[in-house]
Protein backbone atom coordinates (compact mmCIF):
# COMPACT_ATOMS: atom_id res chain seq x y z
CA UNK A 1 0.00 0.00 0.00
CA UNK A 2 1.28 3.28 -1.08
CA UNK A 3 1.53 6.10 1.07
CA UNK A 4 0.07 8.42 -0.80
CA UNK A 5 -3.43 5.83 -1.32
CA UNK A 6 -3.60 5.78 2.65
CA UNK A 7 -5.40 9.07 2.47
CA UNK A 8 -7.27 8.47 -0.02
CA UNK A 9 -8.59 5.16 1.42
CA UNK A 10 -9.58 6.45 4.91
CA UNK A 11 -11.31 9.31 2.88
CA UNK A 12 -13.63 7.10 0.92
CA UNK A 13 -14.34 5.20 4.06
CA UNK A 14 -15.37 8.20 5.44
CA UNK A 15 -17.40 9.20 2.68
CA UNK A 16 -19.24 6.24 2.72
CA UNK A 17 -20.35 6.60 6.18
CA UNK A 18 -21.75 9.91 5.15
CA UNK A 19 -23.05 8.70 2.06
CA UNK A 20 -25.54 6.21 3.87
CA UNK A 21 -26.03 8.36 7.10
CA UNK A 22 -29.10 6.62 7.86
CA UNK A 23 -27.94 3.30 7.92
CA UNK A 24 -24.49 4.53 9.64
CA UNK A 25 -26.49 5.74 12.57
CA UNK A 26 -28.49 2.85 12.78
CA UNK A 27 -25.39 0.52 12.76
CA UNK A 28 -23.81 3.24 15.41
CA UNK A 29 -27.51 2.76 17.73
CA UNK A 30 -27.27 -0.92 17.49
CA UNK A 31 -23.55 -1.78 18.12
CA UNK A 32 -24.14 0.56 21.05
CA UNK A 33 -27.23 -1.17 22.21
CA UNK A 34 -25.55 -4.41 22.21
CA UNK A 35 -22.43 -3.03 23.79
CA UNK A 36 -24.23 -1.81 26.55
CA UNK A 37 -26.16 -4.99 27.18
CA UNK A 38 -22.67 -7.28 26.57
CA UNK A 39 -21.26 -4.60 29.19
CA UNK A 40 -23.87 -4.48 31.38
CA UNK A 41 -23.89 -9.10 31.71
CA UNK A 42 -20.40 -8.64 31.93
CA UNK A 43 -20.22 -5.94 35.18
CA UNK A 44 -22.95 -8.52 36.46
CA UNK A 45 -20.84 -11.66 35.94
CA UNK A 46 -17.69 -9.79 37.25
CA UNK A 47 -20.06 -8.39 40.61
CA UNK A 48 -21.60 -11.52 41.08
CA UNK A 49 -18.75 -13.40 40.76
CA UNK A 50 -16.80 -11.30 43.32
CA UNK A 51 -19.96 -11.61 45.83
CA UNK A 52 -20.07 -15.50 45.12
CA UNK A 53 -16.17 -15.63 46.36
CA UNK A 54 -16.80 -13.67 49.43
CA UNK A 55 -20.07 -15.83 50.13
CA UNK A 56 -18.02 -18.86 49.38
CA UNK A 57 -15.73 -17.96 51.52
CA UNK A 58 -17.68 -17.39 54.31
CA UNK A 59 -18.95 -20.99 54.10
CA UNK A 60 -17.35 -23.14 56.53
CA UNK A 61 -16.67 -27.05 57.00
CA UNK A 62 -16.95 -28.22 60.58
CA UNK A 63 -14.61 -30.86 61.73
CA UNK A 64 -15.18 -31.88 65.33
CA UNK A 65 -12.33 -33.93 67.07
CA UNK A 66 -12.67 -37.51 68.25
CA UNK A 67 -14.27 -36.35 72.14
CA UNK A 68 -11.85 -38.64 73.99
CA UNK A 69 -8.74 -36.39 72.47
CA UNK A 70 -7.52 -33.48 74.99
CA UNK A 71 -6.74 -29.88 74.03
CA UNK A 72 -3.39 -30.56 73.14
CA UNK A 73 -4.25 -33.55 71.31
CA UNK A 74 -7.08 -32.46 69.20
CA UNK A 75 -5.24 -28.86 67.99
CA UNK A 76 -2.93 -31.44 66.87
CA UNK A 77 -4.94 -32.55 64.22
CA UNK A 78 -4.82 -29.42 62.40
CA UNK A 79 -1.35 -29.82 60.97
CA UNK A 80 -2.85 -33.07 59.03
CA UNK A 81 -6.42 -30.77 58.38
CA UNK A 82 -3.72 -28.11 56.76
CA UNK A 83 -1.81 -30.78 54.81
CA UNK A 84 -4.94 -31.20 52.58
CA UNK A 85 -4.20 -29.07 49.50
CA UNK A 86 -7.88 -27.82 49.42
CA UNK A 87 -8.21 -26.58 52.65
CA UNK A 88 -7.16 -22.47 52.49
CA UNK A 89 -7.24 -21.86 56.52
CA UNK A 90 -8.44 -24.13 59.69
CA UNK A 91 -9.06 -22.57 62.76
CA UNK A 92 -9.14 -24.32 65.87
CA UNK A 93 -11.92 -24.41 68.43
CA UNK A 94 -11.72 -25.69 71.92
CA UNK A 95 -14.49 -27.41 73.55
CA UNK A 96 -14.72 -23.65 76.24
CA UNK A 97 -14.87 -21.48 73.04
CA UNK A 98 -17.53 -23.54 71.45
CA UNK A 99 -20.12 -23.02 74.44
CA UNK A 100 -19.28 -19.49 74.56
CA UNK A 101 -20.06 -19.51 70.76
CA UNK A 102 -23.18 -21.66 71.69
CA UNK A 103 -24.19 -19.28 74.46
CA UNK A 104 -23.77 -16.15 72.28
CA UNK A 105 -25.91 -17.31 69.21
CA UNK A 106 -28.64 -19.09 71.23
CA UNK A 107 -29.40 -17.18 74.16
CA UNK A 108 -29.74 -14.03 76.51
CA UNK A 109 -27.18 -15.57 78.98
CA UNK A 110 -29.01 -17.26 81.52
CA UNK A 111 -30.47 -20.59 80.43
CA UNK A 112 -27.39 -22.47 79.04
CA UNK A 113 -25.67 -21.59 82.77
CA UNK A 114 -25.21 -25.14 83.49
CA UNK A 115 -23.75 -26.45 80.38
CA UNK A 116 -20.37 -27.86 80.75
CA UNK A 117 -17.86 -27.81 78.09
CA UNK A 118 -17.58 -31.17 78.25
CA UNK A 119 -20.51 -31.27 76.10
CA UNK A 120 -19.07 -30.35 72.90
CA UNK A 121 -15.98 -31.47 71.46
CA UNK A 122 -12.88 -29.47 70.20
CA UNK A 123 -13.69 -28.98 66.52
CA UNK A 124 -11.58 -27.35 63.47
CA UNK A 125 -13.48 -24.24 61.05
CA UNK A 126 -12.13 -25.11 57.90
CA UNK A 127 -12.46 -22.51 55.30
CA UNK A 128 -11.91 -24.07 51.39
CA UNK A 129 -9.89 -22.98 48.68
CA UNK A 130 -12.22 -24.77 46.11
CA UNK A 131 -15.88 -24.90 47.27
CA UNK A 132 -16.97 -26.74 44.08
CA UNK A 133 -14.64 -29.42 45.46
CA UNK A 134 -15.96 -29.83 49.03
CA UNK A 135 -16.80 -33.85 48.69
CA UNK A 136 -13.75 -34.79 47.64
CA UNK A 137 -12.41 -32.84 50.45
CA UNK A 138 -14.37 -33.86 53.29
CA UNK A 139 -13.62 -37.42 52.03
CA UNK A 140 -10.22 -36.82 52.82
CA UNK A 141 -10.71 -34.78 56.31
CA UNK A 142 -12.36 -38.24 57.25
CA UNK A 143 -9.49 -40.19 56.77
CA UNK A 144 -7.36 -38.01 59.22
CA UNK A 145 -7.11 -40.27 62.71
CA UNK A 146 -8.70 -38.38 65.11
CA UNK A 147 -11.61 -36.72 63.16
CA UNK A 148 -15.51 -37.95 64.88
CA UNK A 149 -17.59 -36.33 62.36
CA UNK A 150 -17.79 -33.38 59.79
CA UNK A 151 -20.49 -30.81 59.34
CA UNK A 152 -20.20 -29.58 55.26
CA UNK A 153 -23.11 -27.29 53.87
CA UNK A 154 -22.71 -29.02 50.31
CA UNK A 155 -26.25 -27.81 48.73
CA UNK A 156 -24.84 -24.08 49.81
CA UNK A 157 -21.22 -24.81 47.70
CA UNK A 158 -23.12 -26.45 45.26
CA UNK A 159 -26.05 -23.56 45.24
CA UNK A 160 -22.80 -20.84 44.72
CA UNK A 161 -21.52 -23.63 42.16
CA UNK A 162 -24.50 -23.86 39.78
CA UNK A 163 -25.20 -20.09 40.00
CA UNK A 164 -21.87 -19.09 38.69
CA UNK A 165 -22.01 -22.03 36.11
CA UNK A 166 -25.76 -20.50 34.96
CA UNK A 167 -24.62 -16.72 34.87
CA UNK A 168 -21.64 -17.63 32.83
CA UNK A 169 -23.51 -19.51 30.67
CA UNK A 170 -26.40 -17.21 29.93
CA UNK A 171 -24.36 -14.02 29.67
CA UNK A 172 -22.37 -16.01 27.07
CA UNK A 173 -25.01 -16.79 25.34
CA UNK A 174 -26.57 -13.94 25.56
CA UNK A 175 -23.30 -11.76 24.55
CA UNK A 176 -22.43 -14.55 21.50
CA UNK A 177 -26.46 -13.40 20.04
CA UNK A 178 -26.26 -9.62 20.72
CA UNK A 179 -22.42 -10.01 19.45
CA UNK A 180 -24.06 -11.77 15.98
CA UNK A 181 -26.48 -9.00 15.80
CA UNK A 182 -24.61 -6.23 15.64
CA UNK A 183 -22.06 -7.90 13.16
CA UNK A 184 -24.90 -8.52 10.55
CA UNK A 185 -26.52 -4.99 11.02
CA UNK A 186 -22.65 -3.61 10.56
CA UNK A 187 -22.42 -6.47 7.61
CA UNK A 188 -25.33 -4.77 5.79
CA UNK A 189 -25.11 -1.45 6.36
CA UNK A 190 -21.60 -2.11 4.44
CA UNK A 191 -23.62 -4.15 2.00
CA UNK A 192 -25.60 -1.32 0.93
CA UNK A 193 -22.79 1.02 0.97
CA UNK A 194 -21.18 -1.34 -1.69
CA UNK A 195 -24.30 -1.89 -3.23
CA UNK A 196 -24.47 1.62 -3.84
CA UNK A 197 -21.45 1.76 -5.20
CA UNK A 198 -20.86 -1.36 -7.27
CA UNK A 199 -21.06 0.31 -10.81
CA UNK A 200 -17.48 1.64 -9.17
CA UNK A 201 -16.25 -1.27 -7.69
CA UNK A 202 -16.93 -3.37 -10.96
CA UNK A 203 -14.86 -0.03 -12.88
CA UNK A 204 -12.35 -0.67 -10.21
CA UNK A 205 -11.64 -4.16 -10.43
CA UNK A 206 -11.59 -3.27 -14.58
CA UNK A 207 -8.83 -1.26 -14.62
CA UNK A 208 -6.60 -3.45 -12.09
CA UNK A 209 -7.46 -2.58 -8.80
CA UNK A 210 -6.15 -4.55 -6.28
CA UNK A 211 -8.53 -6.46 -3.53
CA UNK A 212 -7.14 -4.88 -0.67
CA UNK A 213 -7.73 -1.59 -2.70
CA UNK A 214 -11.51 -2.35 -3.18
CA UNK A 215 -11.88 -3.77 -0.09
CA UNK A 216 -9.69 -1.05 2.48
CA UNK A 217 -12.63 1.75 2.42
CA UNK A 218 -15.37 -0.51 3.31
CA UNK A 219 -13.58 -1.89 6.25
CA UNK A 220 -12.63 1.42 7.03
CA UNK A 221 -15.87 2.05 6.96
CA UNK A 222 -17.02 -0.79 9.47
CA UNK A 223 -14.19 0.58 11.84
CA UNK A 224 -15.19 3.76 12.47
CA UNK A 225 -18.54 2.29 12.75
CA UNK A 226 -17.57 -0.46 14.86
CA UNK A 227 -15.09 2.01 17.17
CA UNK A 228 -17.80 5.10 17.46
CA UNK A 229 -20.45 2.48 18.84
CA UNK A 230 -18.17 1.52 20.74
CA UNK A 231 -16.66 4.43 22.31
CA UNK A 232 -20.32 5.67 23.10
CA UNK A 233 -21.20 2.61 24.42
CA UNK A 234 -18.47 2.83 26.85
CA UNK A 235 -19.18 6.12 28.28
CA UNK A 236 -22.46 5.57 28.91
CA UNK A 237 -21.75 1.93 30.66
CA UNK A 238 -19.88 4.35 33.00
CA UNK A 239 -22.16 6.81 33.09
CA UNK A 240 -24.85 4.43 33.90
CA UNK A 241 -22.67 2.22 36.46
CA UNK A 242 -21.58 5.21 38.21
CA UNK A 243 -25.04 6.22 38.60
CA UNK A 244 -26.05 2.65 39.69
CA UNK A 245 -23.42 2.78 42.66
CA UNK A 246 -24.35 6.66 43.66
CA UNK A 247 -28.18 5.33 44.15
CA UNK A 248 -26.97 1.91 46.10
CA UNK A 249 -24.52 4.40 48.38
CA UNK A 250 -28.26 6.85 48.80
CA UNK A 251 -30.51 4.20 49.25
CA UNK A 252 -28.56 2.59 52.26
CA UNK A 253 -29.69 -0.39 54.41
CA UNK A 254 -29.96 -3.63 52.67
CA UNK A 255 -29.24 -2.12 48.96
CA UNK A 256 -25.24 -2.08 50.48
CA UNK A 257 -25.24 -5.97 50.76
CA UNK A 258 -24.79 -5.49 46.92
CA UNK A 259 -21.57 -5.02 47.28
CA UNK A 260 -20.23 -3.86 43.70
CA UNK A 261 -16.60 -3.00 42.24
CA UNK A 262 -16.29 0.92 41.59
CA UNK A 263 -16.40 1.34 37.77
CA UNK A 264 -12.42 2.33 37.77
CA UNK A 265 -11.27 -0.93 39.10
CA UNK A 266 -12.45 -2.58 35.79
CA UNK A 267 -11.86 0.56 33.44
CA UNK A 268 -8.75 -1.24 31.66
CA UNK A 269 -10.29 -4.39 31.20
CA UNK A 270 -13.78 -2.89 30.12
CA UNK A 271 -11.89 -0.33 27.49
CA UNK A 272 -9.82 -3.72 25.89
CA UNK A 273 -13.50 -5.67 25.76
CA UNK A 274 -15.72 -2.94 24.30
CA UNK A 275 -11.65 -1.80 21.76
CA UNK A 276 -11.70 -4.95 20.95
CA UNK A 277 -15.70 -5.82 20.24
CA UNK A 278 -16.30 -2.81 18.40
CA UNK A 279 -12.76 -3.13 16.10
CA UNK A 280 -14.40 -7.42 15.62
CA UNK A 281 -17.91 -6.23 14.95
CA UNK A 282 -16.84 -3.55 12.46
CA UNK A 283 -13.70 -5.20 10.75
CA UNK A 284 -15.18 -8.87 10.38
CA UNK A 285 -18.72 -7.30 9.69
CA UNK A 286 -18.02 -5.09 6.35
CA UNK A 287 -15.12 -7.83 5.72
CA UNK A 288 -17.73 -10.45 5.48
CA UNK A 289 -19.91 -8.26 3.69
CA UNK A 290 -17.11 -7.64 0.81
CA UNK A 291 -16.38 -10.89 -0.44
CA UNK A 292 -19.29 -11.67 -2.45
CA UNK A 293 -19.04 -7.97 -4.43
CA UNK A 294 -15.31 -9.24 -5.28
CA UNK A 295 -16.34 -11.67 -7.88
CA UNK A 296 -15.89 -9.80 -10.92
CA UNK B 1 0.44 -9.89 -27.33
CA UNK B 2 -2.30 -11.97 -26.92
CA UNK B 3 -2.30 -15.65 -28.34
CA UNK B 4 -5.07 -18.25 -27.79
CA UNK B 5 -3.84 -21.74 -28.83
CA UNK B 6 -6.28 -24.43 -29.27
CA UNK B 7 -8.32 -23.33 -26.64
CA UNK B 8 -12.06 -24.38 -25.96
CA UNK B 9 -14.22 -22.98 -23.00
CA UNK B 10 -17.39 -24.82 -21.73
CA UNK B 11 -20.07 -23.62 -19.12
CA UNK B 12 -21.11 -25.05 -16.44
CA UNK B 13 -24.68 -25.44 -18.21
CA UNK B 14 -23.11 -27.61 -20.60
CA UNK B 15 -23.09 -24.29 -23.47
CA UNK B 16 -19.82 -25.00 -25.22
CA UNK B 17 -18.81 -21.19 -26.17
CA UNK B 18 -15.16 -21.90 -28.12
CA UNK B 19 -14.61 -25.08 -29.67
CA UNK B 20 -10.69 -24.77 -30.53
CA UNK B 21 -9.61 -21.48 -31.05
CA UNK B 22 -6.25 -20.28 -31.72
CA UNK B 23 -5.13 -17.01 -32.94
CA UNK B 24 -2.53 -14.41 -32.45
CA UNK B 25 -2.29 -10.75 -32.04
CA UNK B 26 0.86 -9.21 -32.30
CA UNK B 27 2.33 -6.11 -30.32
CA UNK B 28 0.66 -3.04 -31.97
CA UNK B 29 -1.91 -5.10 -34.18
CA UNK B 30 -5.31 -3.27 -35.21
CA UNK B 31 -7.63 -6.44 -35.21
CA UNK B 32 -11.33 -6.45 -35.39
CA UNK B 33 -13.17 -9.46 -33.64
CA UNK B 34 -16.52 -10.40 -35.73
CA UNK B 35 -18.96 -12.99 -35.49
CA UNK B 36 -23.56 -13.07 -34.71
CA UNK B 37 -24.64 -12.85 -31.66
CA UNK B 38 -23.45 -16.25 -29.52
CA UNK B 39 -20.69 -16.90 -31.53
CA UNK B 40 -17.97 -16.64 -28.68
CA UNK B 41 -17.13 -12.96 -29.34
CA UNK B 42 -17.47 -11.86 -25.38
CA UNK B 43 -16.20 -15.55 -23.84
CA UNK B 44 -13.23 -14.64 -25.76
CA UNK B 45 -13.41 -11.07 -24.51
CA UNK B 46 -13.65 -12.69 -20.72
CA UNK B 47 -10.74 -14.73 -21.28
CA UNK B 48 -8.40 -12.40 -21.99
CA UNK B 49 -9.60 -9.88 -19.33
CA UNK B 50 -9.15 -13.17 -16.63
CA UNK B 51 -12.85 -13.13 -16.07
CA UNK B 52 -12.72 -16.82 -17.00
CA UNK B 53 -10.26 -19.06 -17.58
CA UNK B 54 -10.28 -21.54 -20.72
CA UNK B 55 -11.40 -25.45 -19.89
CA UNK B 56 -8.25 -26.74 -21.96
CA UNK B 57 -5.85 -24.88 -24.65
CA UNK B 58 -3.51 -22.15 -23.70
CA UNK B 59 -4.30 -18.16 -23.50
CA UNK B 60 -0.91 -15.57 -22.97
CA UNK B 61 -1.94 -12.29 -22.53
CA UNK B 62 1.01 -9.33 -22.41
CA UNK B 63 2.93 -12.38 -20.96
CA UNK B 64 0.54 -13.86 -18.52
CA UNK B 65 -0.48 -17.19 -19.16
CA UNK B 66 -4.50 -17.33 -17.90
CA UNK B 67 -4.92 -20.85 -17.56
CA UNK B 68 -3.08 -20.78 -14.86
CA UNK B 69 -2.68 -16.79 -13.73
CA UNK B 70 -3.45 -16.64 -9.57
CA UNK B 71 -5.72 -14.76 -8.37
CA UNK B 72 -3.75 -11.67 -7.41
CA UNK B 73 -2.12 -11.70 -10.16
CA UNK B 74 -5.33 -10.93 -12.45
CA UNK B 75 -5.47 -7.11 -10.84
CA UNK B 76 -1.84 -6.78 -13.04
CA UNK B 77 -2.99 -8.55 -15.82
CA UNK B 78 -5.98 -5.96 -16.29
CA UNK B 79 -3.27 -3.31 -15.78
CA UNK B 80 -1.94 -4.26 -19.47
CA UNK B 81 -5.40 -4.38 -21.39
CA UNK B 82 -7.92 -1.67 -20.99
CA UNK B 83 -11.32 -2.59 -22.11
CA UNK B 84 -13.72 0.15 -23.58
CA UNK B 85 -17.52 -1.32 -23.20
CA UNK B 86 -20.99 -0.55 -25.56
CA UNK B 87 -22.34 1.11 -22.58
CA UNK B 88 -19.16 3.24 -21.38
CA UNK B 89 -19.94 2.31 -17.88
CA UNK B 90 -19.08 5.60 -16.71
CA UNK B 91 -19.62 7.66 -13.63
CA UNK B 92 -22.41 9.78 -13.22
CA UNK B 93 -21.45 11.72 -9.80
CA UNK B 94 -18.16 11.89 -11.28
CA UNK B 95 -16.92 14.95 -13.60
CA UNK B 96 -15.24 13.77 -16.94
CA UNK B 97 -11.81 14.35 -15.07
CA UNK B 98 -12.48 12.52 -12.03
CA UNK B 99 -13.84 9.42 -14.15
CA UNK B 100 -10.18 9.48 -15.92
CA UNK B 101 -8.32 10.20 -12.60
CA UNK B 102 -9.71 7.71 -10.38
CA UNK B 103 -8.86 4.69 -13.03
CA UNK B 104 -5.27 5.83 -12.30
CA UNK B 105 -6.10 6.78 -8.36
CA UNK B 106 -7.60 2.85 -7.91
CA UNK B 107 -4.37 1.47 -9.46
CA UNK B 108 -2.18 3.58 -6.72
CA UNK B 109 -0.76 6.55 -9.05
CA UNK B 110 0.81 9.38 -7.33
CA UNK B 111 -1.13 12.58 -7.49
CA UNK B 112 1.32 14.12 -9.64
CA UNK B 113 0.97 11.27 -12.34
CA UNK B 114 -2.35 11.66 -12.08
CA UNK B 115 -2.60 15.55 -12.35
CA UNK B 116 0.08 15.57 -15.60
CA UNK B 117 -1.57 11.75 -17.42
CA UNK B 118 -5.18 12.72 -17.41
CA UNK B 119 -5.30 16.65 -19.39
CA UNK B 120 -2.80 14.54 -21.50
CA UNK B 121 -5.25 11.68 -22.47
CA UNK B 122 -8.28 14.11 -22.51
CA UNK B 123 -6.34 15.76 -24.88
CA UNK B 124 -6.05 13.04 -27.16
CA UNK B 125 -9.51 12.23 -26.89
CA UNK B 126 -10.68 15.43 -28.27
CA UNK B 127 -12.42 15.98 -24.20
CA UNK B 128 -9.87 18.28 -22.61
CA UNK B 129 -12.45 21.33 -23.14
CA UNK B 130 -15.45 19.22 -20.91
CA UNK B 131 -12.76 18.32 -17.98
CA UNK B 132 -15.79 19.45 -15.20
CA UNK B 133 -18.56 18.38 -17.20
CA UNK B 134 -20.34 15.23 -16.02
CA UNK B 135 -21.10 12.14 -18.19
CA UNK B 136 -24.38 12.81 -18.26
CA UNK B 137 -23.94 16.07 -20.08
CA UNK B 138 -21.89 14.68 -23.07
CA UNK B 139 -23.08 13.10 -26.58
CA UNK B 140 -23.34 9.72 -26.73
CA UNK B 141 -19.66 10.33 -28.96
CA UNK B 142 -17.99 11.96 -26.44
CA UNK B 143 -19.29 9.51 -23.22
CA UNK B 144 -17.26 6.83 -25.64
CA UNK B 145 -14.55 9.21 -25.79
CA UNK B 146 -14.45 9.29 -22.19
CA UNK B 147 -14.18 5.82 -21.92
CA UNK B 148 -12.12 5.32 -24.26
CA UNK B 149 -9.91 8.15 -21.96
CA UNK B 150 -10.43 5.76 -19.28
CA UNK B 151 -9.07 3.23 -20.76
CA UNK B 152 -6.30 4.65 -22.30
CA UNK B 153 -4.72 6.82 -19.11
CA UNK B 154 -3.27 3.83 -17.49
CA UNK B 155 -1.39 3.01 -20.84
CA UNK B 156 -2.36 -0.25 -20.90
CA UNK B 157 -0.65 -1.96 -24.02
CA UNK B 158 -3.60 -3.64 -25.13
CA UNK B 159 -6.86 -2.18 -26.00
CA UNK B 160 -10.22 -4.22 -26.19
CA UNK B 161 -13.51 -2.31 -27.08
CA UNK B 162 -16.85 -4.42 -27.18
CA UNK B 163 -19.01 -2.84 -29.44
CA UNK B 164 -17.80 0.57 -29.35
CA UNK B 165 -19.95 2.33 -31.35
CA UNK B 166 -23.11 -0.05 -30.82
CA UNK B 167 -24.83 2.76 -29.46
CA UNK B 168 -23.73 5.34 -31.37
CA UNK B 169 -25.26 6.95 -34.82
CA UNK B 170 -22.55 5.85 -38.08
CA UNK B 171 -21.18 9.31 -37.84
CA UNK B 172 -20.02 9.23 -33.88
CA UNK B 173 -19.38 5.48 -35.36
CA UNK B 174 -16.58 6.97 -37.53
CA UNK B 175 -15.30 8.92 -35.73
CA UNK B 176 -15.01 6.81 -32.64
CA UNK B 177 -13.29 3.90 -35.28
CA UNK B 178 -11.06 6.77 -36.26
CA UNK B 179 -10.14 7.69 -32.40
CA UNK B 180 -9.38 3.90 -31.84
CA UNK B 181 -7.53 3.71 -34.99
CA UNK B 182 -5.63 6.82 -33.85
CA UNK B 183 -4.35 5.53 -30.75
CA UNK B 184 -3.43 2.16 -32.19
CA UNK B 185 -0.98 3.98 -34.73
CA UNK B 186 0.65 5.19 -31.29
CA UNK B 187 1.47 1.46 -30.48
CA UNK B 188 -1.32 0.16 -28.31
CA UNK B 189 -3.01 -2.95 -29.56
CA UNK B 190 -6.25 -2.77 -30.39
CA UNK B 191 -9.24 -5.67 -30.89
CA UNK B 192 -12.50 -4.36 -31.39
CA UNK B 193 -15.30 -6.74 -30.90
CA UNK B 194 -18.16 -5.57 -33.45
CA UNK B 195 -21.10 -6.55 -35.54
CA UNK B 196 -20.35 -3.36 -38.05
CA UNK B 197 -19.64 -4.38 -41.36
CA UNK B 198 -19.50 -1.01 -42.97
CA UNK B 199 -16.97 -0.19 -40.32
CA UNK B 200 -14.99 -2.66 -40.74
CA UNK B 201 -13.99 -2.56 -44.58
CA UNK B 202 -13.55 1.04 -44.37
CA UNK B 203 -10.43 0.25 -42.32
CA UNK B 204 -7.94 -1.84 -43.93
CA UNK B 205 -7.19 -4.19 -40.82
CA UNK B 206 -7.27 -8.07 -40.27
CA UNK B 207 -10.71 -9.33 -39.60
CA UNK B 208 -10.84 -12.50 -37.49
CA UNK B 209 -14.24 -14.08 -37.84
CA UNK B 210 -15.74 -16.49 -35.46
CA UNK B 211 -19.07 -18.85 -35.77
CA UNK B 212 -20.04 -21.20 -33.28
CA UNK B 213 -16.96 -20.82 -31.50
CA UNK B 214 -14.59 -21.68 -33.91
CA UNK B 215 -12.67 -19.30 -35.99
CA UNK B 216 -14.21 -19.64 -39.81
CA UNK B 217 -11.77 -16.76 -40.92
CA UNK B 218 -8.93 -14.68 -40.66
CA UNK B 219 -8.13 -12.20 -43.03
CA UNK B 220 -7.43 -8.35 -43.86
CA UNK B 221 -10.86 -6.20 -44.98
CA UNK B 222 -13.14 -8.83 -45.39
CA UNK B 223 -16.26 -9.08 -43.21
CA UNK B 224 -19.45 -10.59 -44.81
CA UNK B 225 -22.62 -10.12 -42.45
CA UNK B 226 -23.98 -13.18 -41.73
Amino acid sequence: MKINNIGYLLKEGIRGIFLHGFMSVAAIVVTVACLLIVGSFSMLVYNVNMMVDELERSSEVMVYIDEDYDEQQAHSVGTDINDIENVYRADFVTREQALENFVEDYDDGSAFSGVEPEYFRHRFVVKLTDNSQMEQTVKELETIEGVAHIKAPYELAEGFTTLRNVLQLVSGGIIAVLLLVSLLIISNTVKLSMYDRKDEIAIMKMVGATNGFIRLPFVVEGFILGMVGAGVAFGLEWLLYDLLLNKINDIGGLAQLFHLAPFKELLLPMVATFGATGLFVGMVGSWTSIRKFMNV
Amino acid sequence: MIEFVNVKKSYSVGTKALRGVSMQIEDGEFAFLVGPSGSGKSTIIKLITGELKPTSGSVHVNGYSLERIRKREIPYLRRTVGVVFQDFRLIDKMTVYENVAFAMRVVGAKNQEIRERVPYVLDLVGLESKARRHPGELSGGEQQRLAIARALVNNPSTIIADEPTGNLDPARSLEIMTLLQEINNLGTTMLVVTHEQHLVNQFGNRVITIDEGLISSDKVRQYENQ
